[in-house]
């Protein structure tokens, strides 16, 4: 009674699988060189860019969120206003 | 007290954020248009059986694909500027944006992982009724993705649907219907993506016109400037009958935003709208401070600002001065130092809560959270004003009018001028002349830079156009900007610069090599 299912689940995510083996493989030149620009893109935007220029400034300068509340209380409560 | 935030800080922060969001928006708008274009020649493919439309759709698609590809995730490091350059307004925002902004990633990746792979990877091995299906929805997908961003950015415009939690210092998101119907938020979106339909349909002419110059291609590029031409032309009449629509919730919701774009100081009935126009500074004030920009030259057609903000020639439309001093009766809008003083008002009642917190006083605080803060008379009549309580002088609520003026002219000008193009262009082929009209066909490839100028200026108008508003009337940039050094905000913005110029030399030399090499046979 199991059987069936669990070979015809197998056989789709083996054809899902196949599908996307298959385009990824005959990929035509653009297709490849795009795909080489998508993943140095995304390595710089979240390897390089987020974790080396973009903390998060709430999170790296206090701890919990009652401490986060604190501070923007602070300033919308007292920041004088801009003389421009 | 807290010194008000470095003004080189503040700049370099909106320097870098404007220059993300414009590289970005090179990417967008073409993805939006040109998939539906693309699906609309796949129909035709699937409904002729017809060979030659399956290779018009197949080389429109790979220059589609290149610019979703280098495009995508550029966005993203919107969402880490908020988080390090704009904390104070992130945390603000509260849960408003969460749900849009979830809603969109979700969408996004299904839509990517999915239905994209299927375009690009199933030709041959789905059915052809199934591959068609998954083109469209890719194009309503792309769509419906672009939704939720400028639903959010409507809320900054105009925000509607939440109430202040003066504990957590956030706003926290009561009605989702009145965020995704937000006035602003309907004729954003019915704008944008009627923009970038145009955009796409220009520039699919425009490479076509390129074919027919270099003499190749011509059934395919015949065809393709048809339904581009067809498919523009329908948008660009649905950008202007939306811009006007964006026109009456402007008037009420940005009036000042409104009268920059007209350099309107002075307001009247029968005002007029300036069809063309050449500003210089004066030394006259606006009020105290800023200077007043006249017209060198103008070309002005008679009631017609009148007549788009209020549907007849008789609309009393104010002028900035009208707004500093008097505000506008007739749509209930405060005189800007009325919205200061209630501001001011708001400010204190919080600067009250917190204080009472703070010593403890349990009981004081409660009584202030439940009377104001739980009140929606307090904020419809007060918070609602609170930024205004960081404004030193009500010209501090005037944007910059040159800037707003000019972007958005040249917006509206080159609109009504695809107008023309596209209609000329439908003339031309159907006379069968276009081939022999090589100025048109250098015009239309002229027109692709164009379109972009006209897609920017369109958000130069809308973000320049509200400042000093992050969030309309709630919080100024000085105010939702983090207090982090403006040399690392500069590095970065350096960083950005030539990260982008790189991704958009990959992508153009990338398309230019596609299109030199044109469709498969």
């Amino acid at each position: 009674m199991m059987g069936k299912p669990e070979k015809s689940t197998f056989s789709a995510a083996a054809r899902i699988f196949r599908f996307y083996y298959d385009g990824f493989t005959t990929m035509s030149w653009w297709g490849k060189r795009v795909w080489v620009i998508i993943l140095i893109k995304l390595f710089i935007i979240f390897i390089v860019l987020k974790v080396f220029f973009f903390p998060d400034f709430l999170r790296k300068n206090y701890d919990s969120d009652a401490q986060r509340s604190e501070y923007v209380l602070d300033q919308l409560t007292l920041t004088t206003p801009a003389d421009d | 007290m807290i010194e008000a935030a470095d003004l080189s800080l503040i700049d370099w922060s909106r320097a870098q954020f404007a220059l993300t969001a414009i590289y970005h928006w090179l990417f967008v708008p073409l993805t939006l248009g040109l998939s539906f274009i693309v699906a609309i020649m796949e129909t035709q493919y699937v409904r002729s059986g017809n060979e030659e439309w399956k290779r018009m759709t197949r080389f429109w698609m790979t220059l589609f694909g290149i610019n979703f590809a280098i495009g995508v995730a550029t966005g993203i490091i919107l969402e880490f500027e908020f988080g390090t350059n704009w904390s104070s307004y992130s945390w603000f925002v509260g849960d408003i944006f969460g749900a849009p902004l979830a809603i969109e990633g979700i969408l996004a990746f299904f839509l990517e992982s999915t239905f994209i792979a299927v375009m690009f990877f199933g030709w041959n091995k789905v059915g052809k009724k199934f591959h068609l299906a998954s083109t469209w929805l890719v194009a309503v997908g792309a769509n419906l993705s672009a939704l939720w961003i400028l639903v959010a950015n409507a809320w900054m415009q105009n925000p509607v649907g939440m109430v202040f939690n003066p504990e957590t210092a956030r706003n926290e998101m009561v009605n989702f219907w009145a965020v995704l119907f937000n006035p602003v938020a309907v004729d954003k979106f019915l704008h944008t993506i009627f923009s970038g339909f145009l955009l796409a349909s220009v520039f699919v002419m425009g490479i076509s016109a390129w074919f027919m110059m270099k003499k190749r291609e011509e059934w395919l590029a015949k065809r393709s400037i048809l339904i581009s031409a067809v498919f523009g032309l329908l948008s660009s009449l649905m950008v202007a009958f939306t811009g006007d629509m964006s026109a009456r919730t402007l008037a009420q919701v940005q009036p000042v935003k409104f009268a920059a774009m007209e350099a309107l100081y002075d307001g009247s009935r029968n005002a007029g709208l300036v069809a063309v126009g050449i500003l210089r500074e004066t030394d006259e004030k606006i009020h105290t401070e800023k200077n007043v920009n006249d017209f060198v030259v103008k070309i002005k057609i008679p009631s017609l600002l009148s007549i788009m903000t209020g549907g007849s020639k008789d609309t009393y439309v104010p002028g900035l001065r009208d707004l500093i001093h008097y505000g506008d009766t007739t749509r209930k809008i405060l005189a800007i130092p009325d919205m200061m003083q209630r501001g001011q008002f708001a400010r204190g009642v919080l600067d009250d809560y917190k204080r009472a917190r703070m010593l403890g006083i349990t009981e004081q605080a409660e009584i202030i959270r439940k009377e104001y803060f739980g009140s929606r008379a307090f904020f419809d009549e007060y918070f609602r004003y609170f930024g205004y309580a960081f404004l030193s002088n009500p010209e501090d609520a005037i944007p910059n009018v040159p800037v707003t003026f000019y972007s958005f002219h040249v917006m509206v000008a080159l609109g009504f001028f695809f107008i023309l193009v596209c209609m000329l262009a439908l003339y031309l082929l159907f006379m069968d002349r276009l081939a022999r009209n090589r100025w048109f066909l250098w015009l239309m490839l002229l027109c692709i830079p164009l379109v972009y100028i006209s897609s920017e200026a369109g958000w130069v108008t809308a973000e320049m156009g509200r400042q000093p508003w992050i969030i309309q009337d709630l919080m100024p940039v000085s105010i939702g900007v983090s207090r982090i050094s403006a040399g690392s905000v500069m590095t970065t913005f350096v960083l950005f610069a030539i990260l982008f110029t790189a991704l958009l030399a990959a992508e153009v030399s990338i398309m230019i090599r596609q299109i030199k090499n044109g469709p498969k046979h």
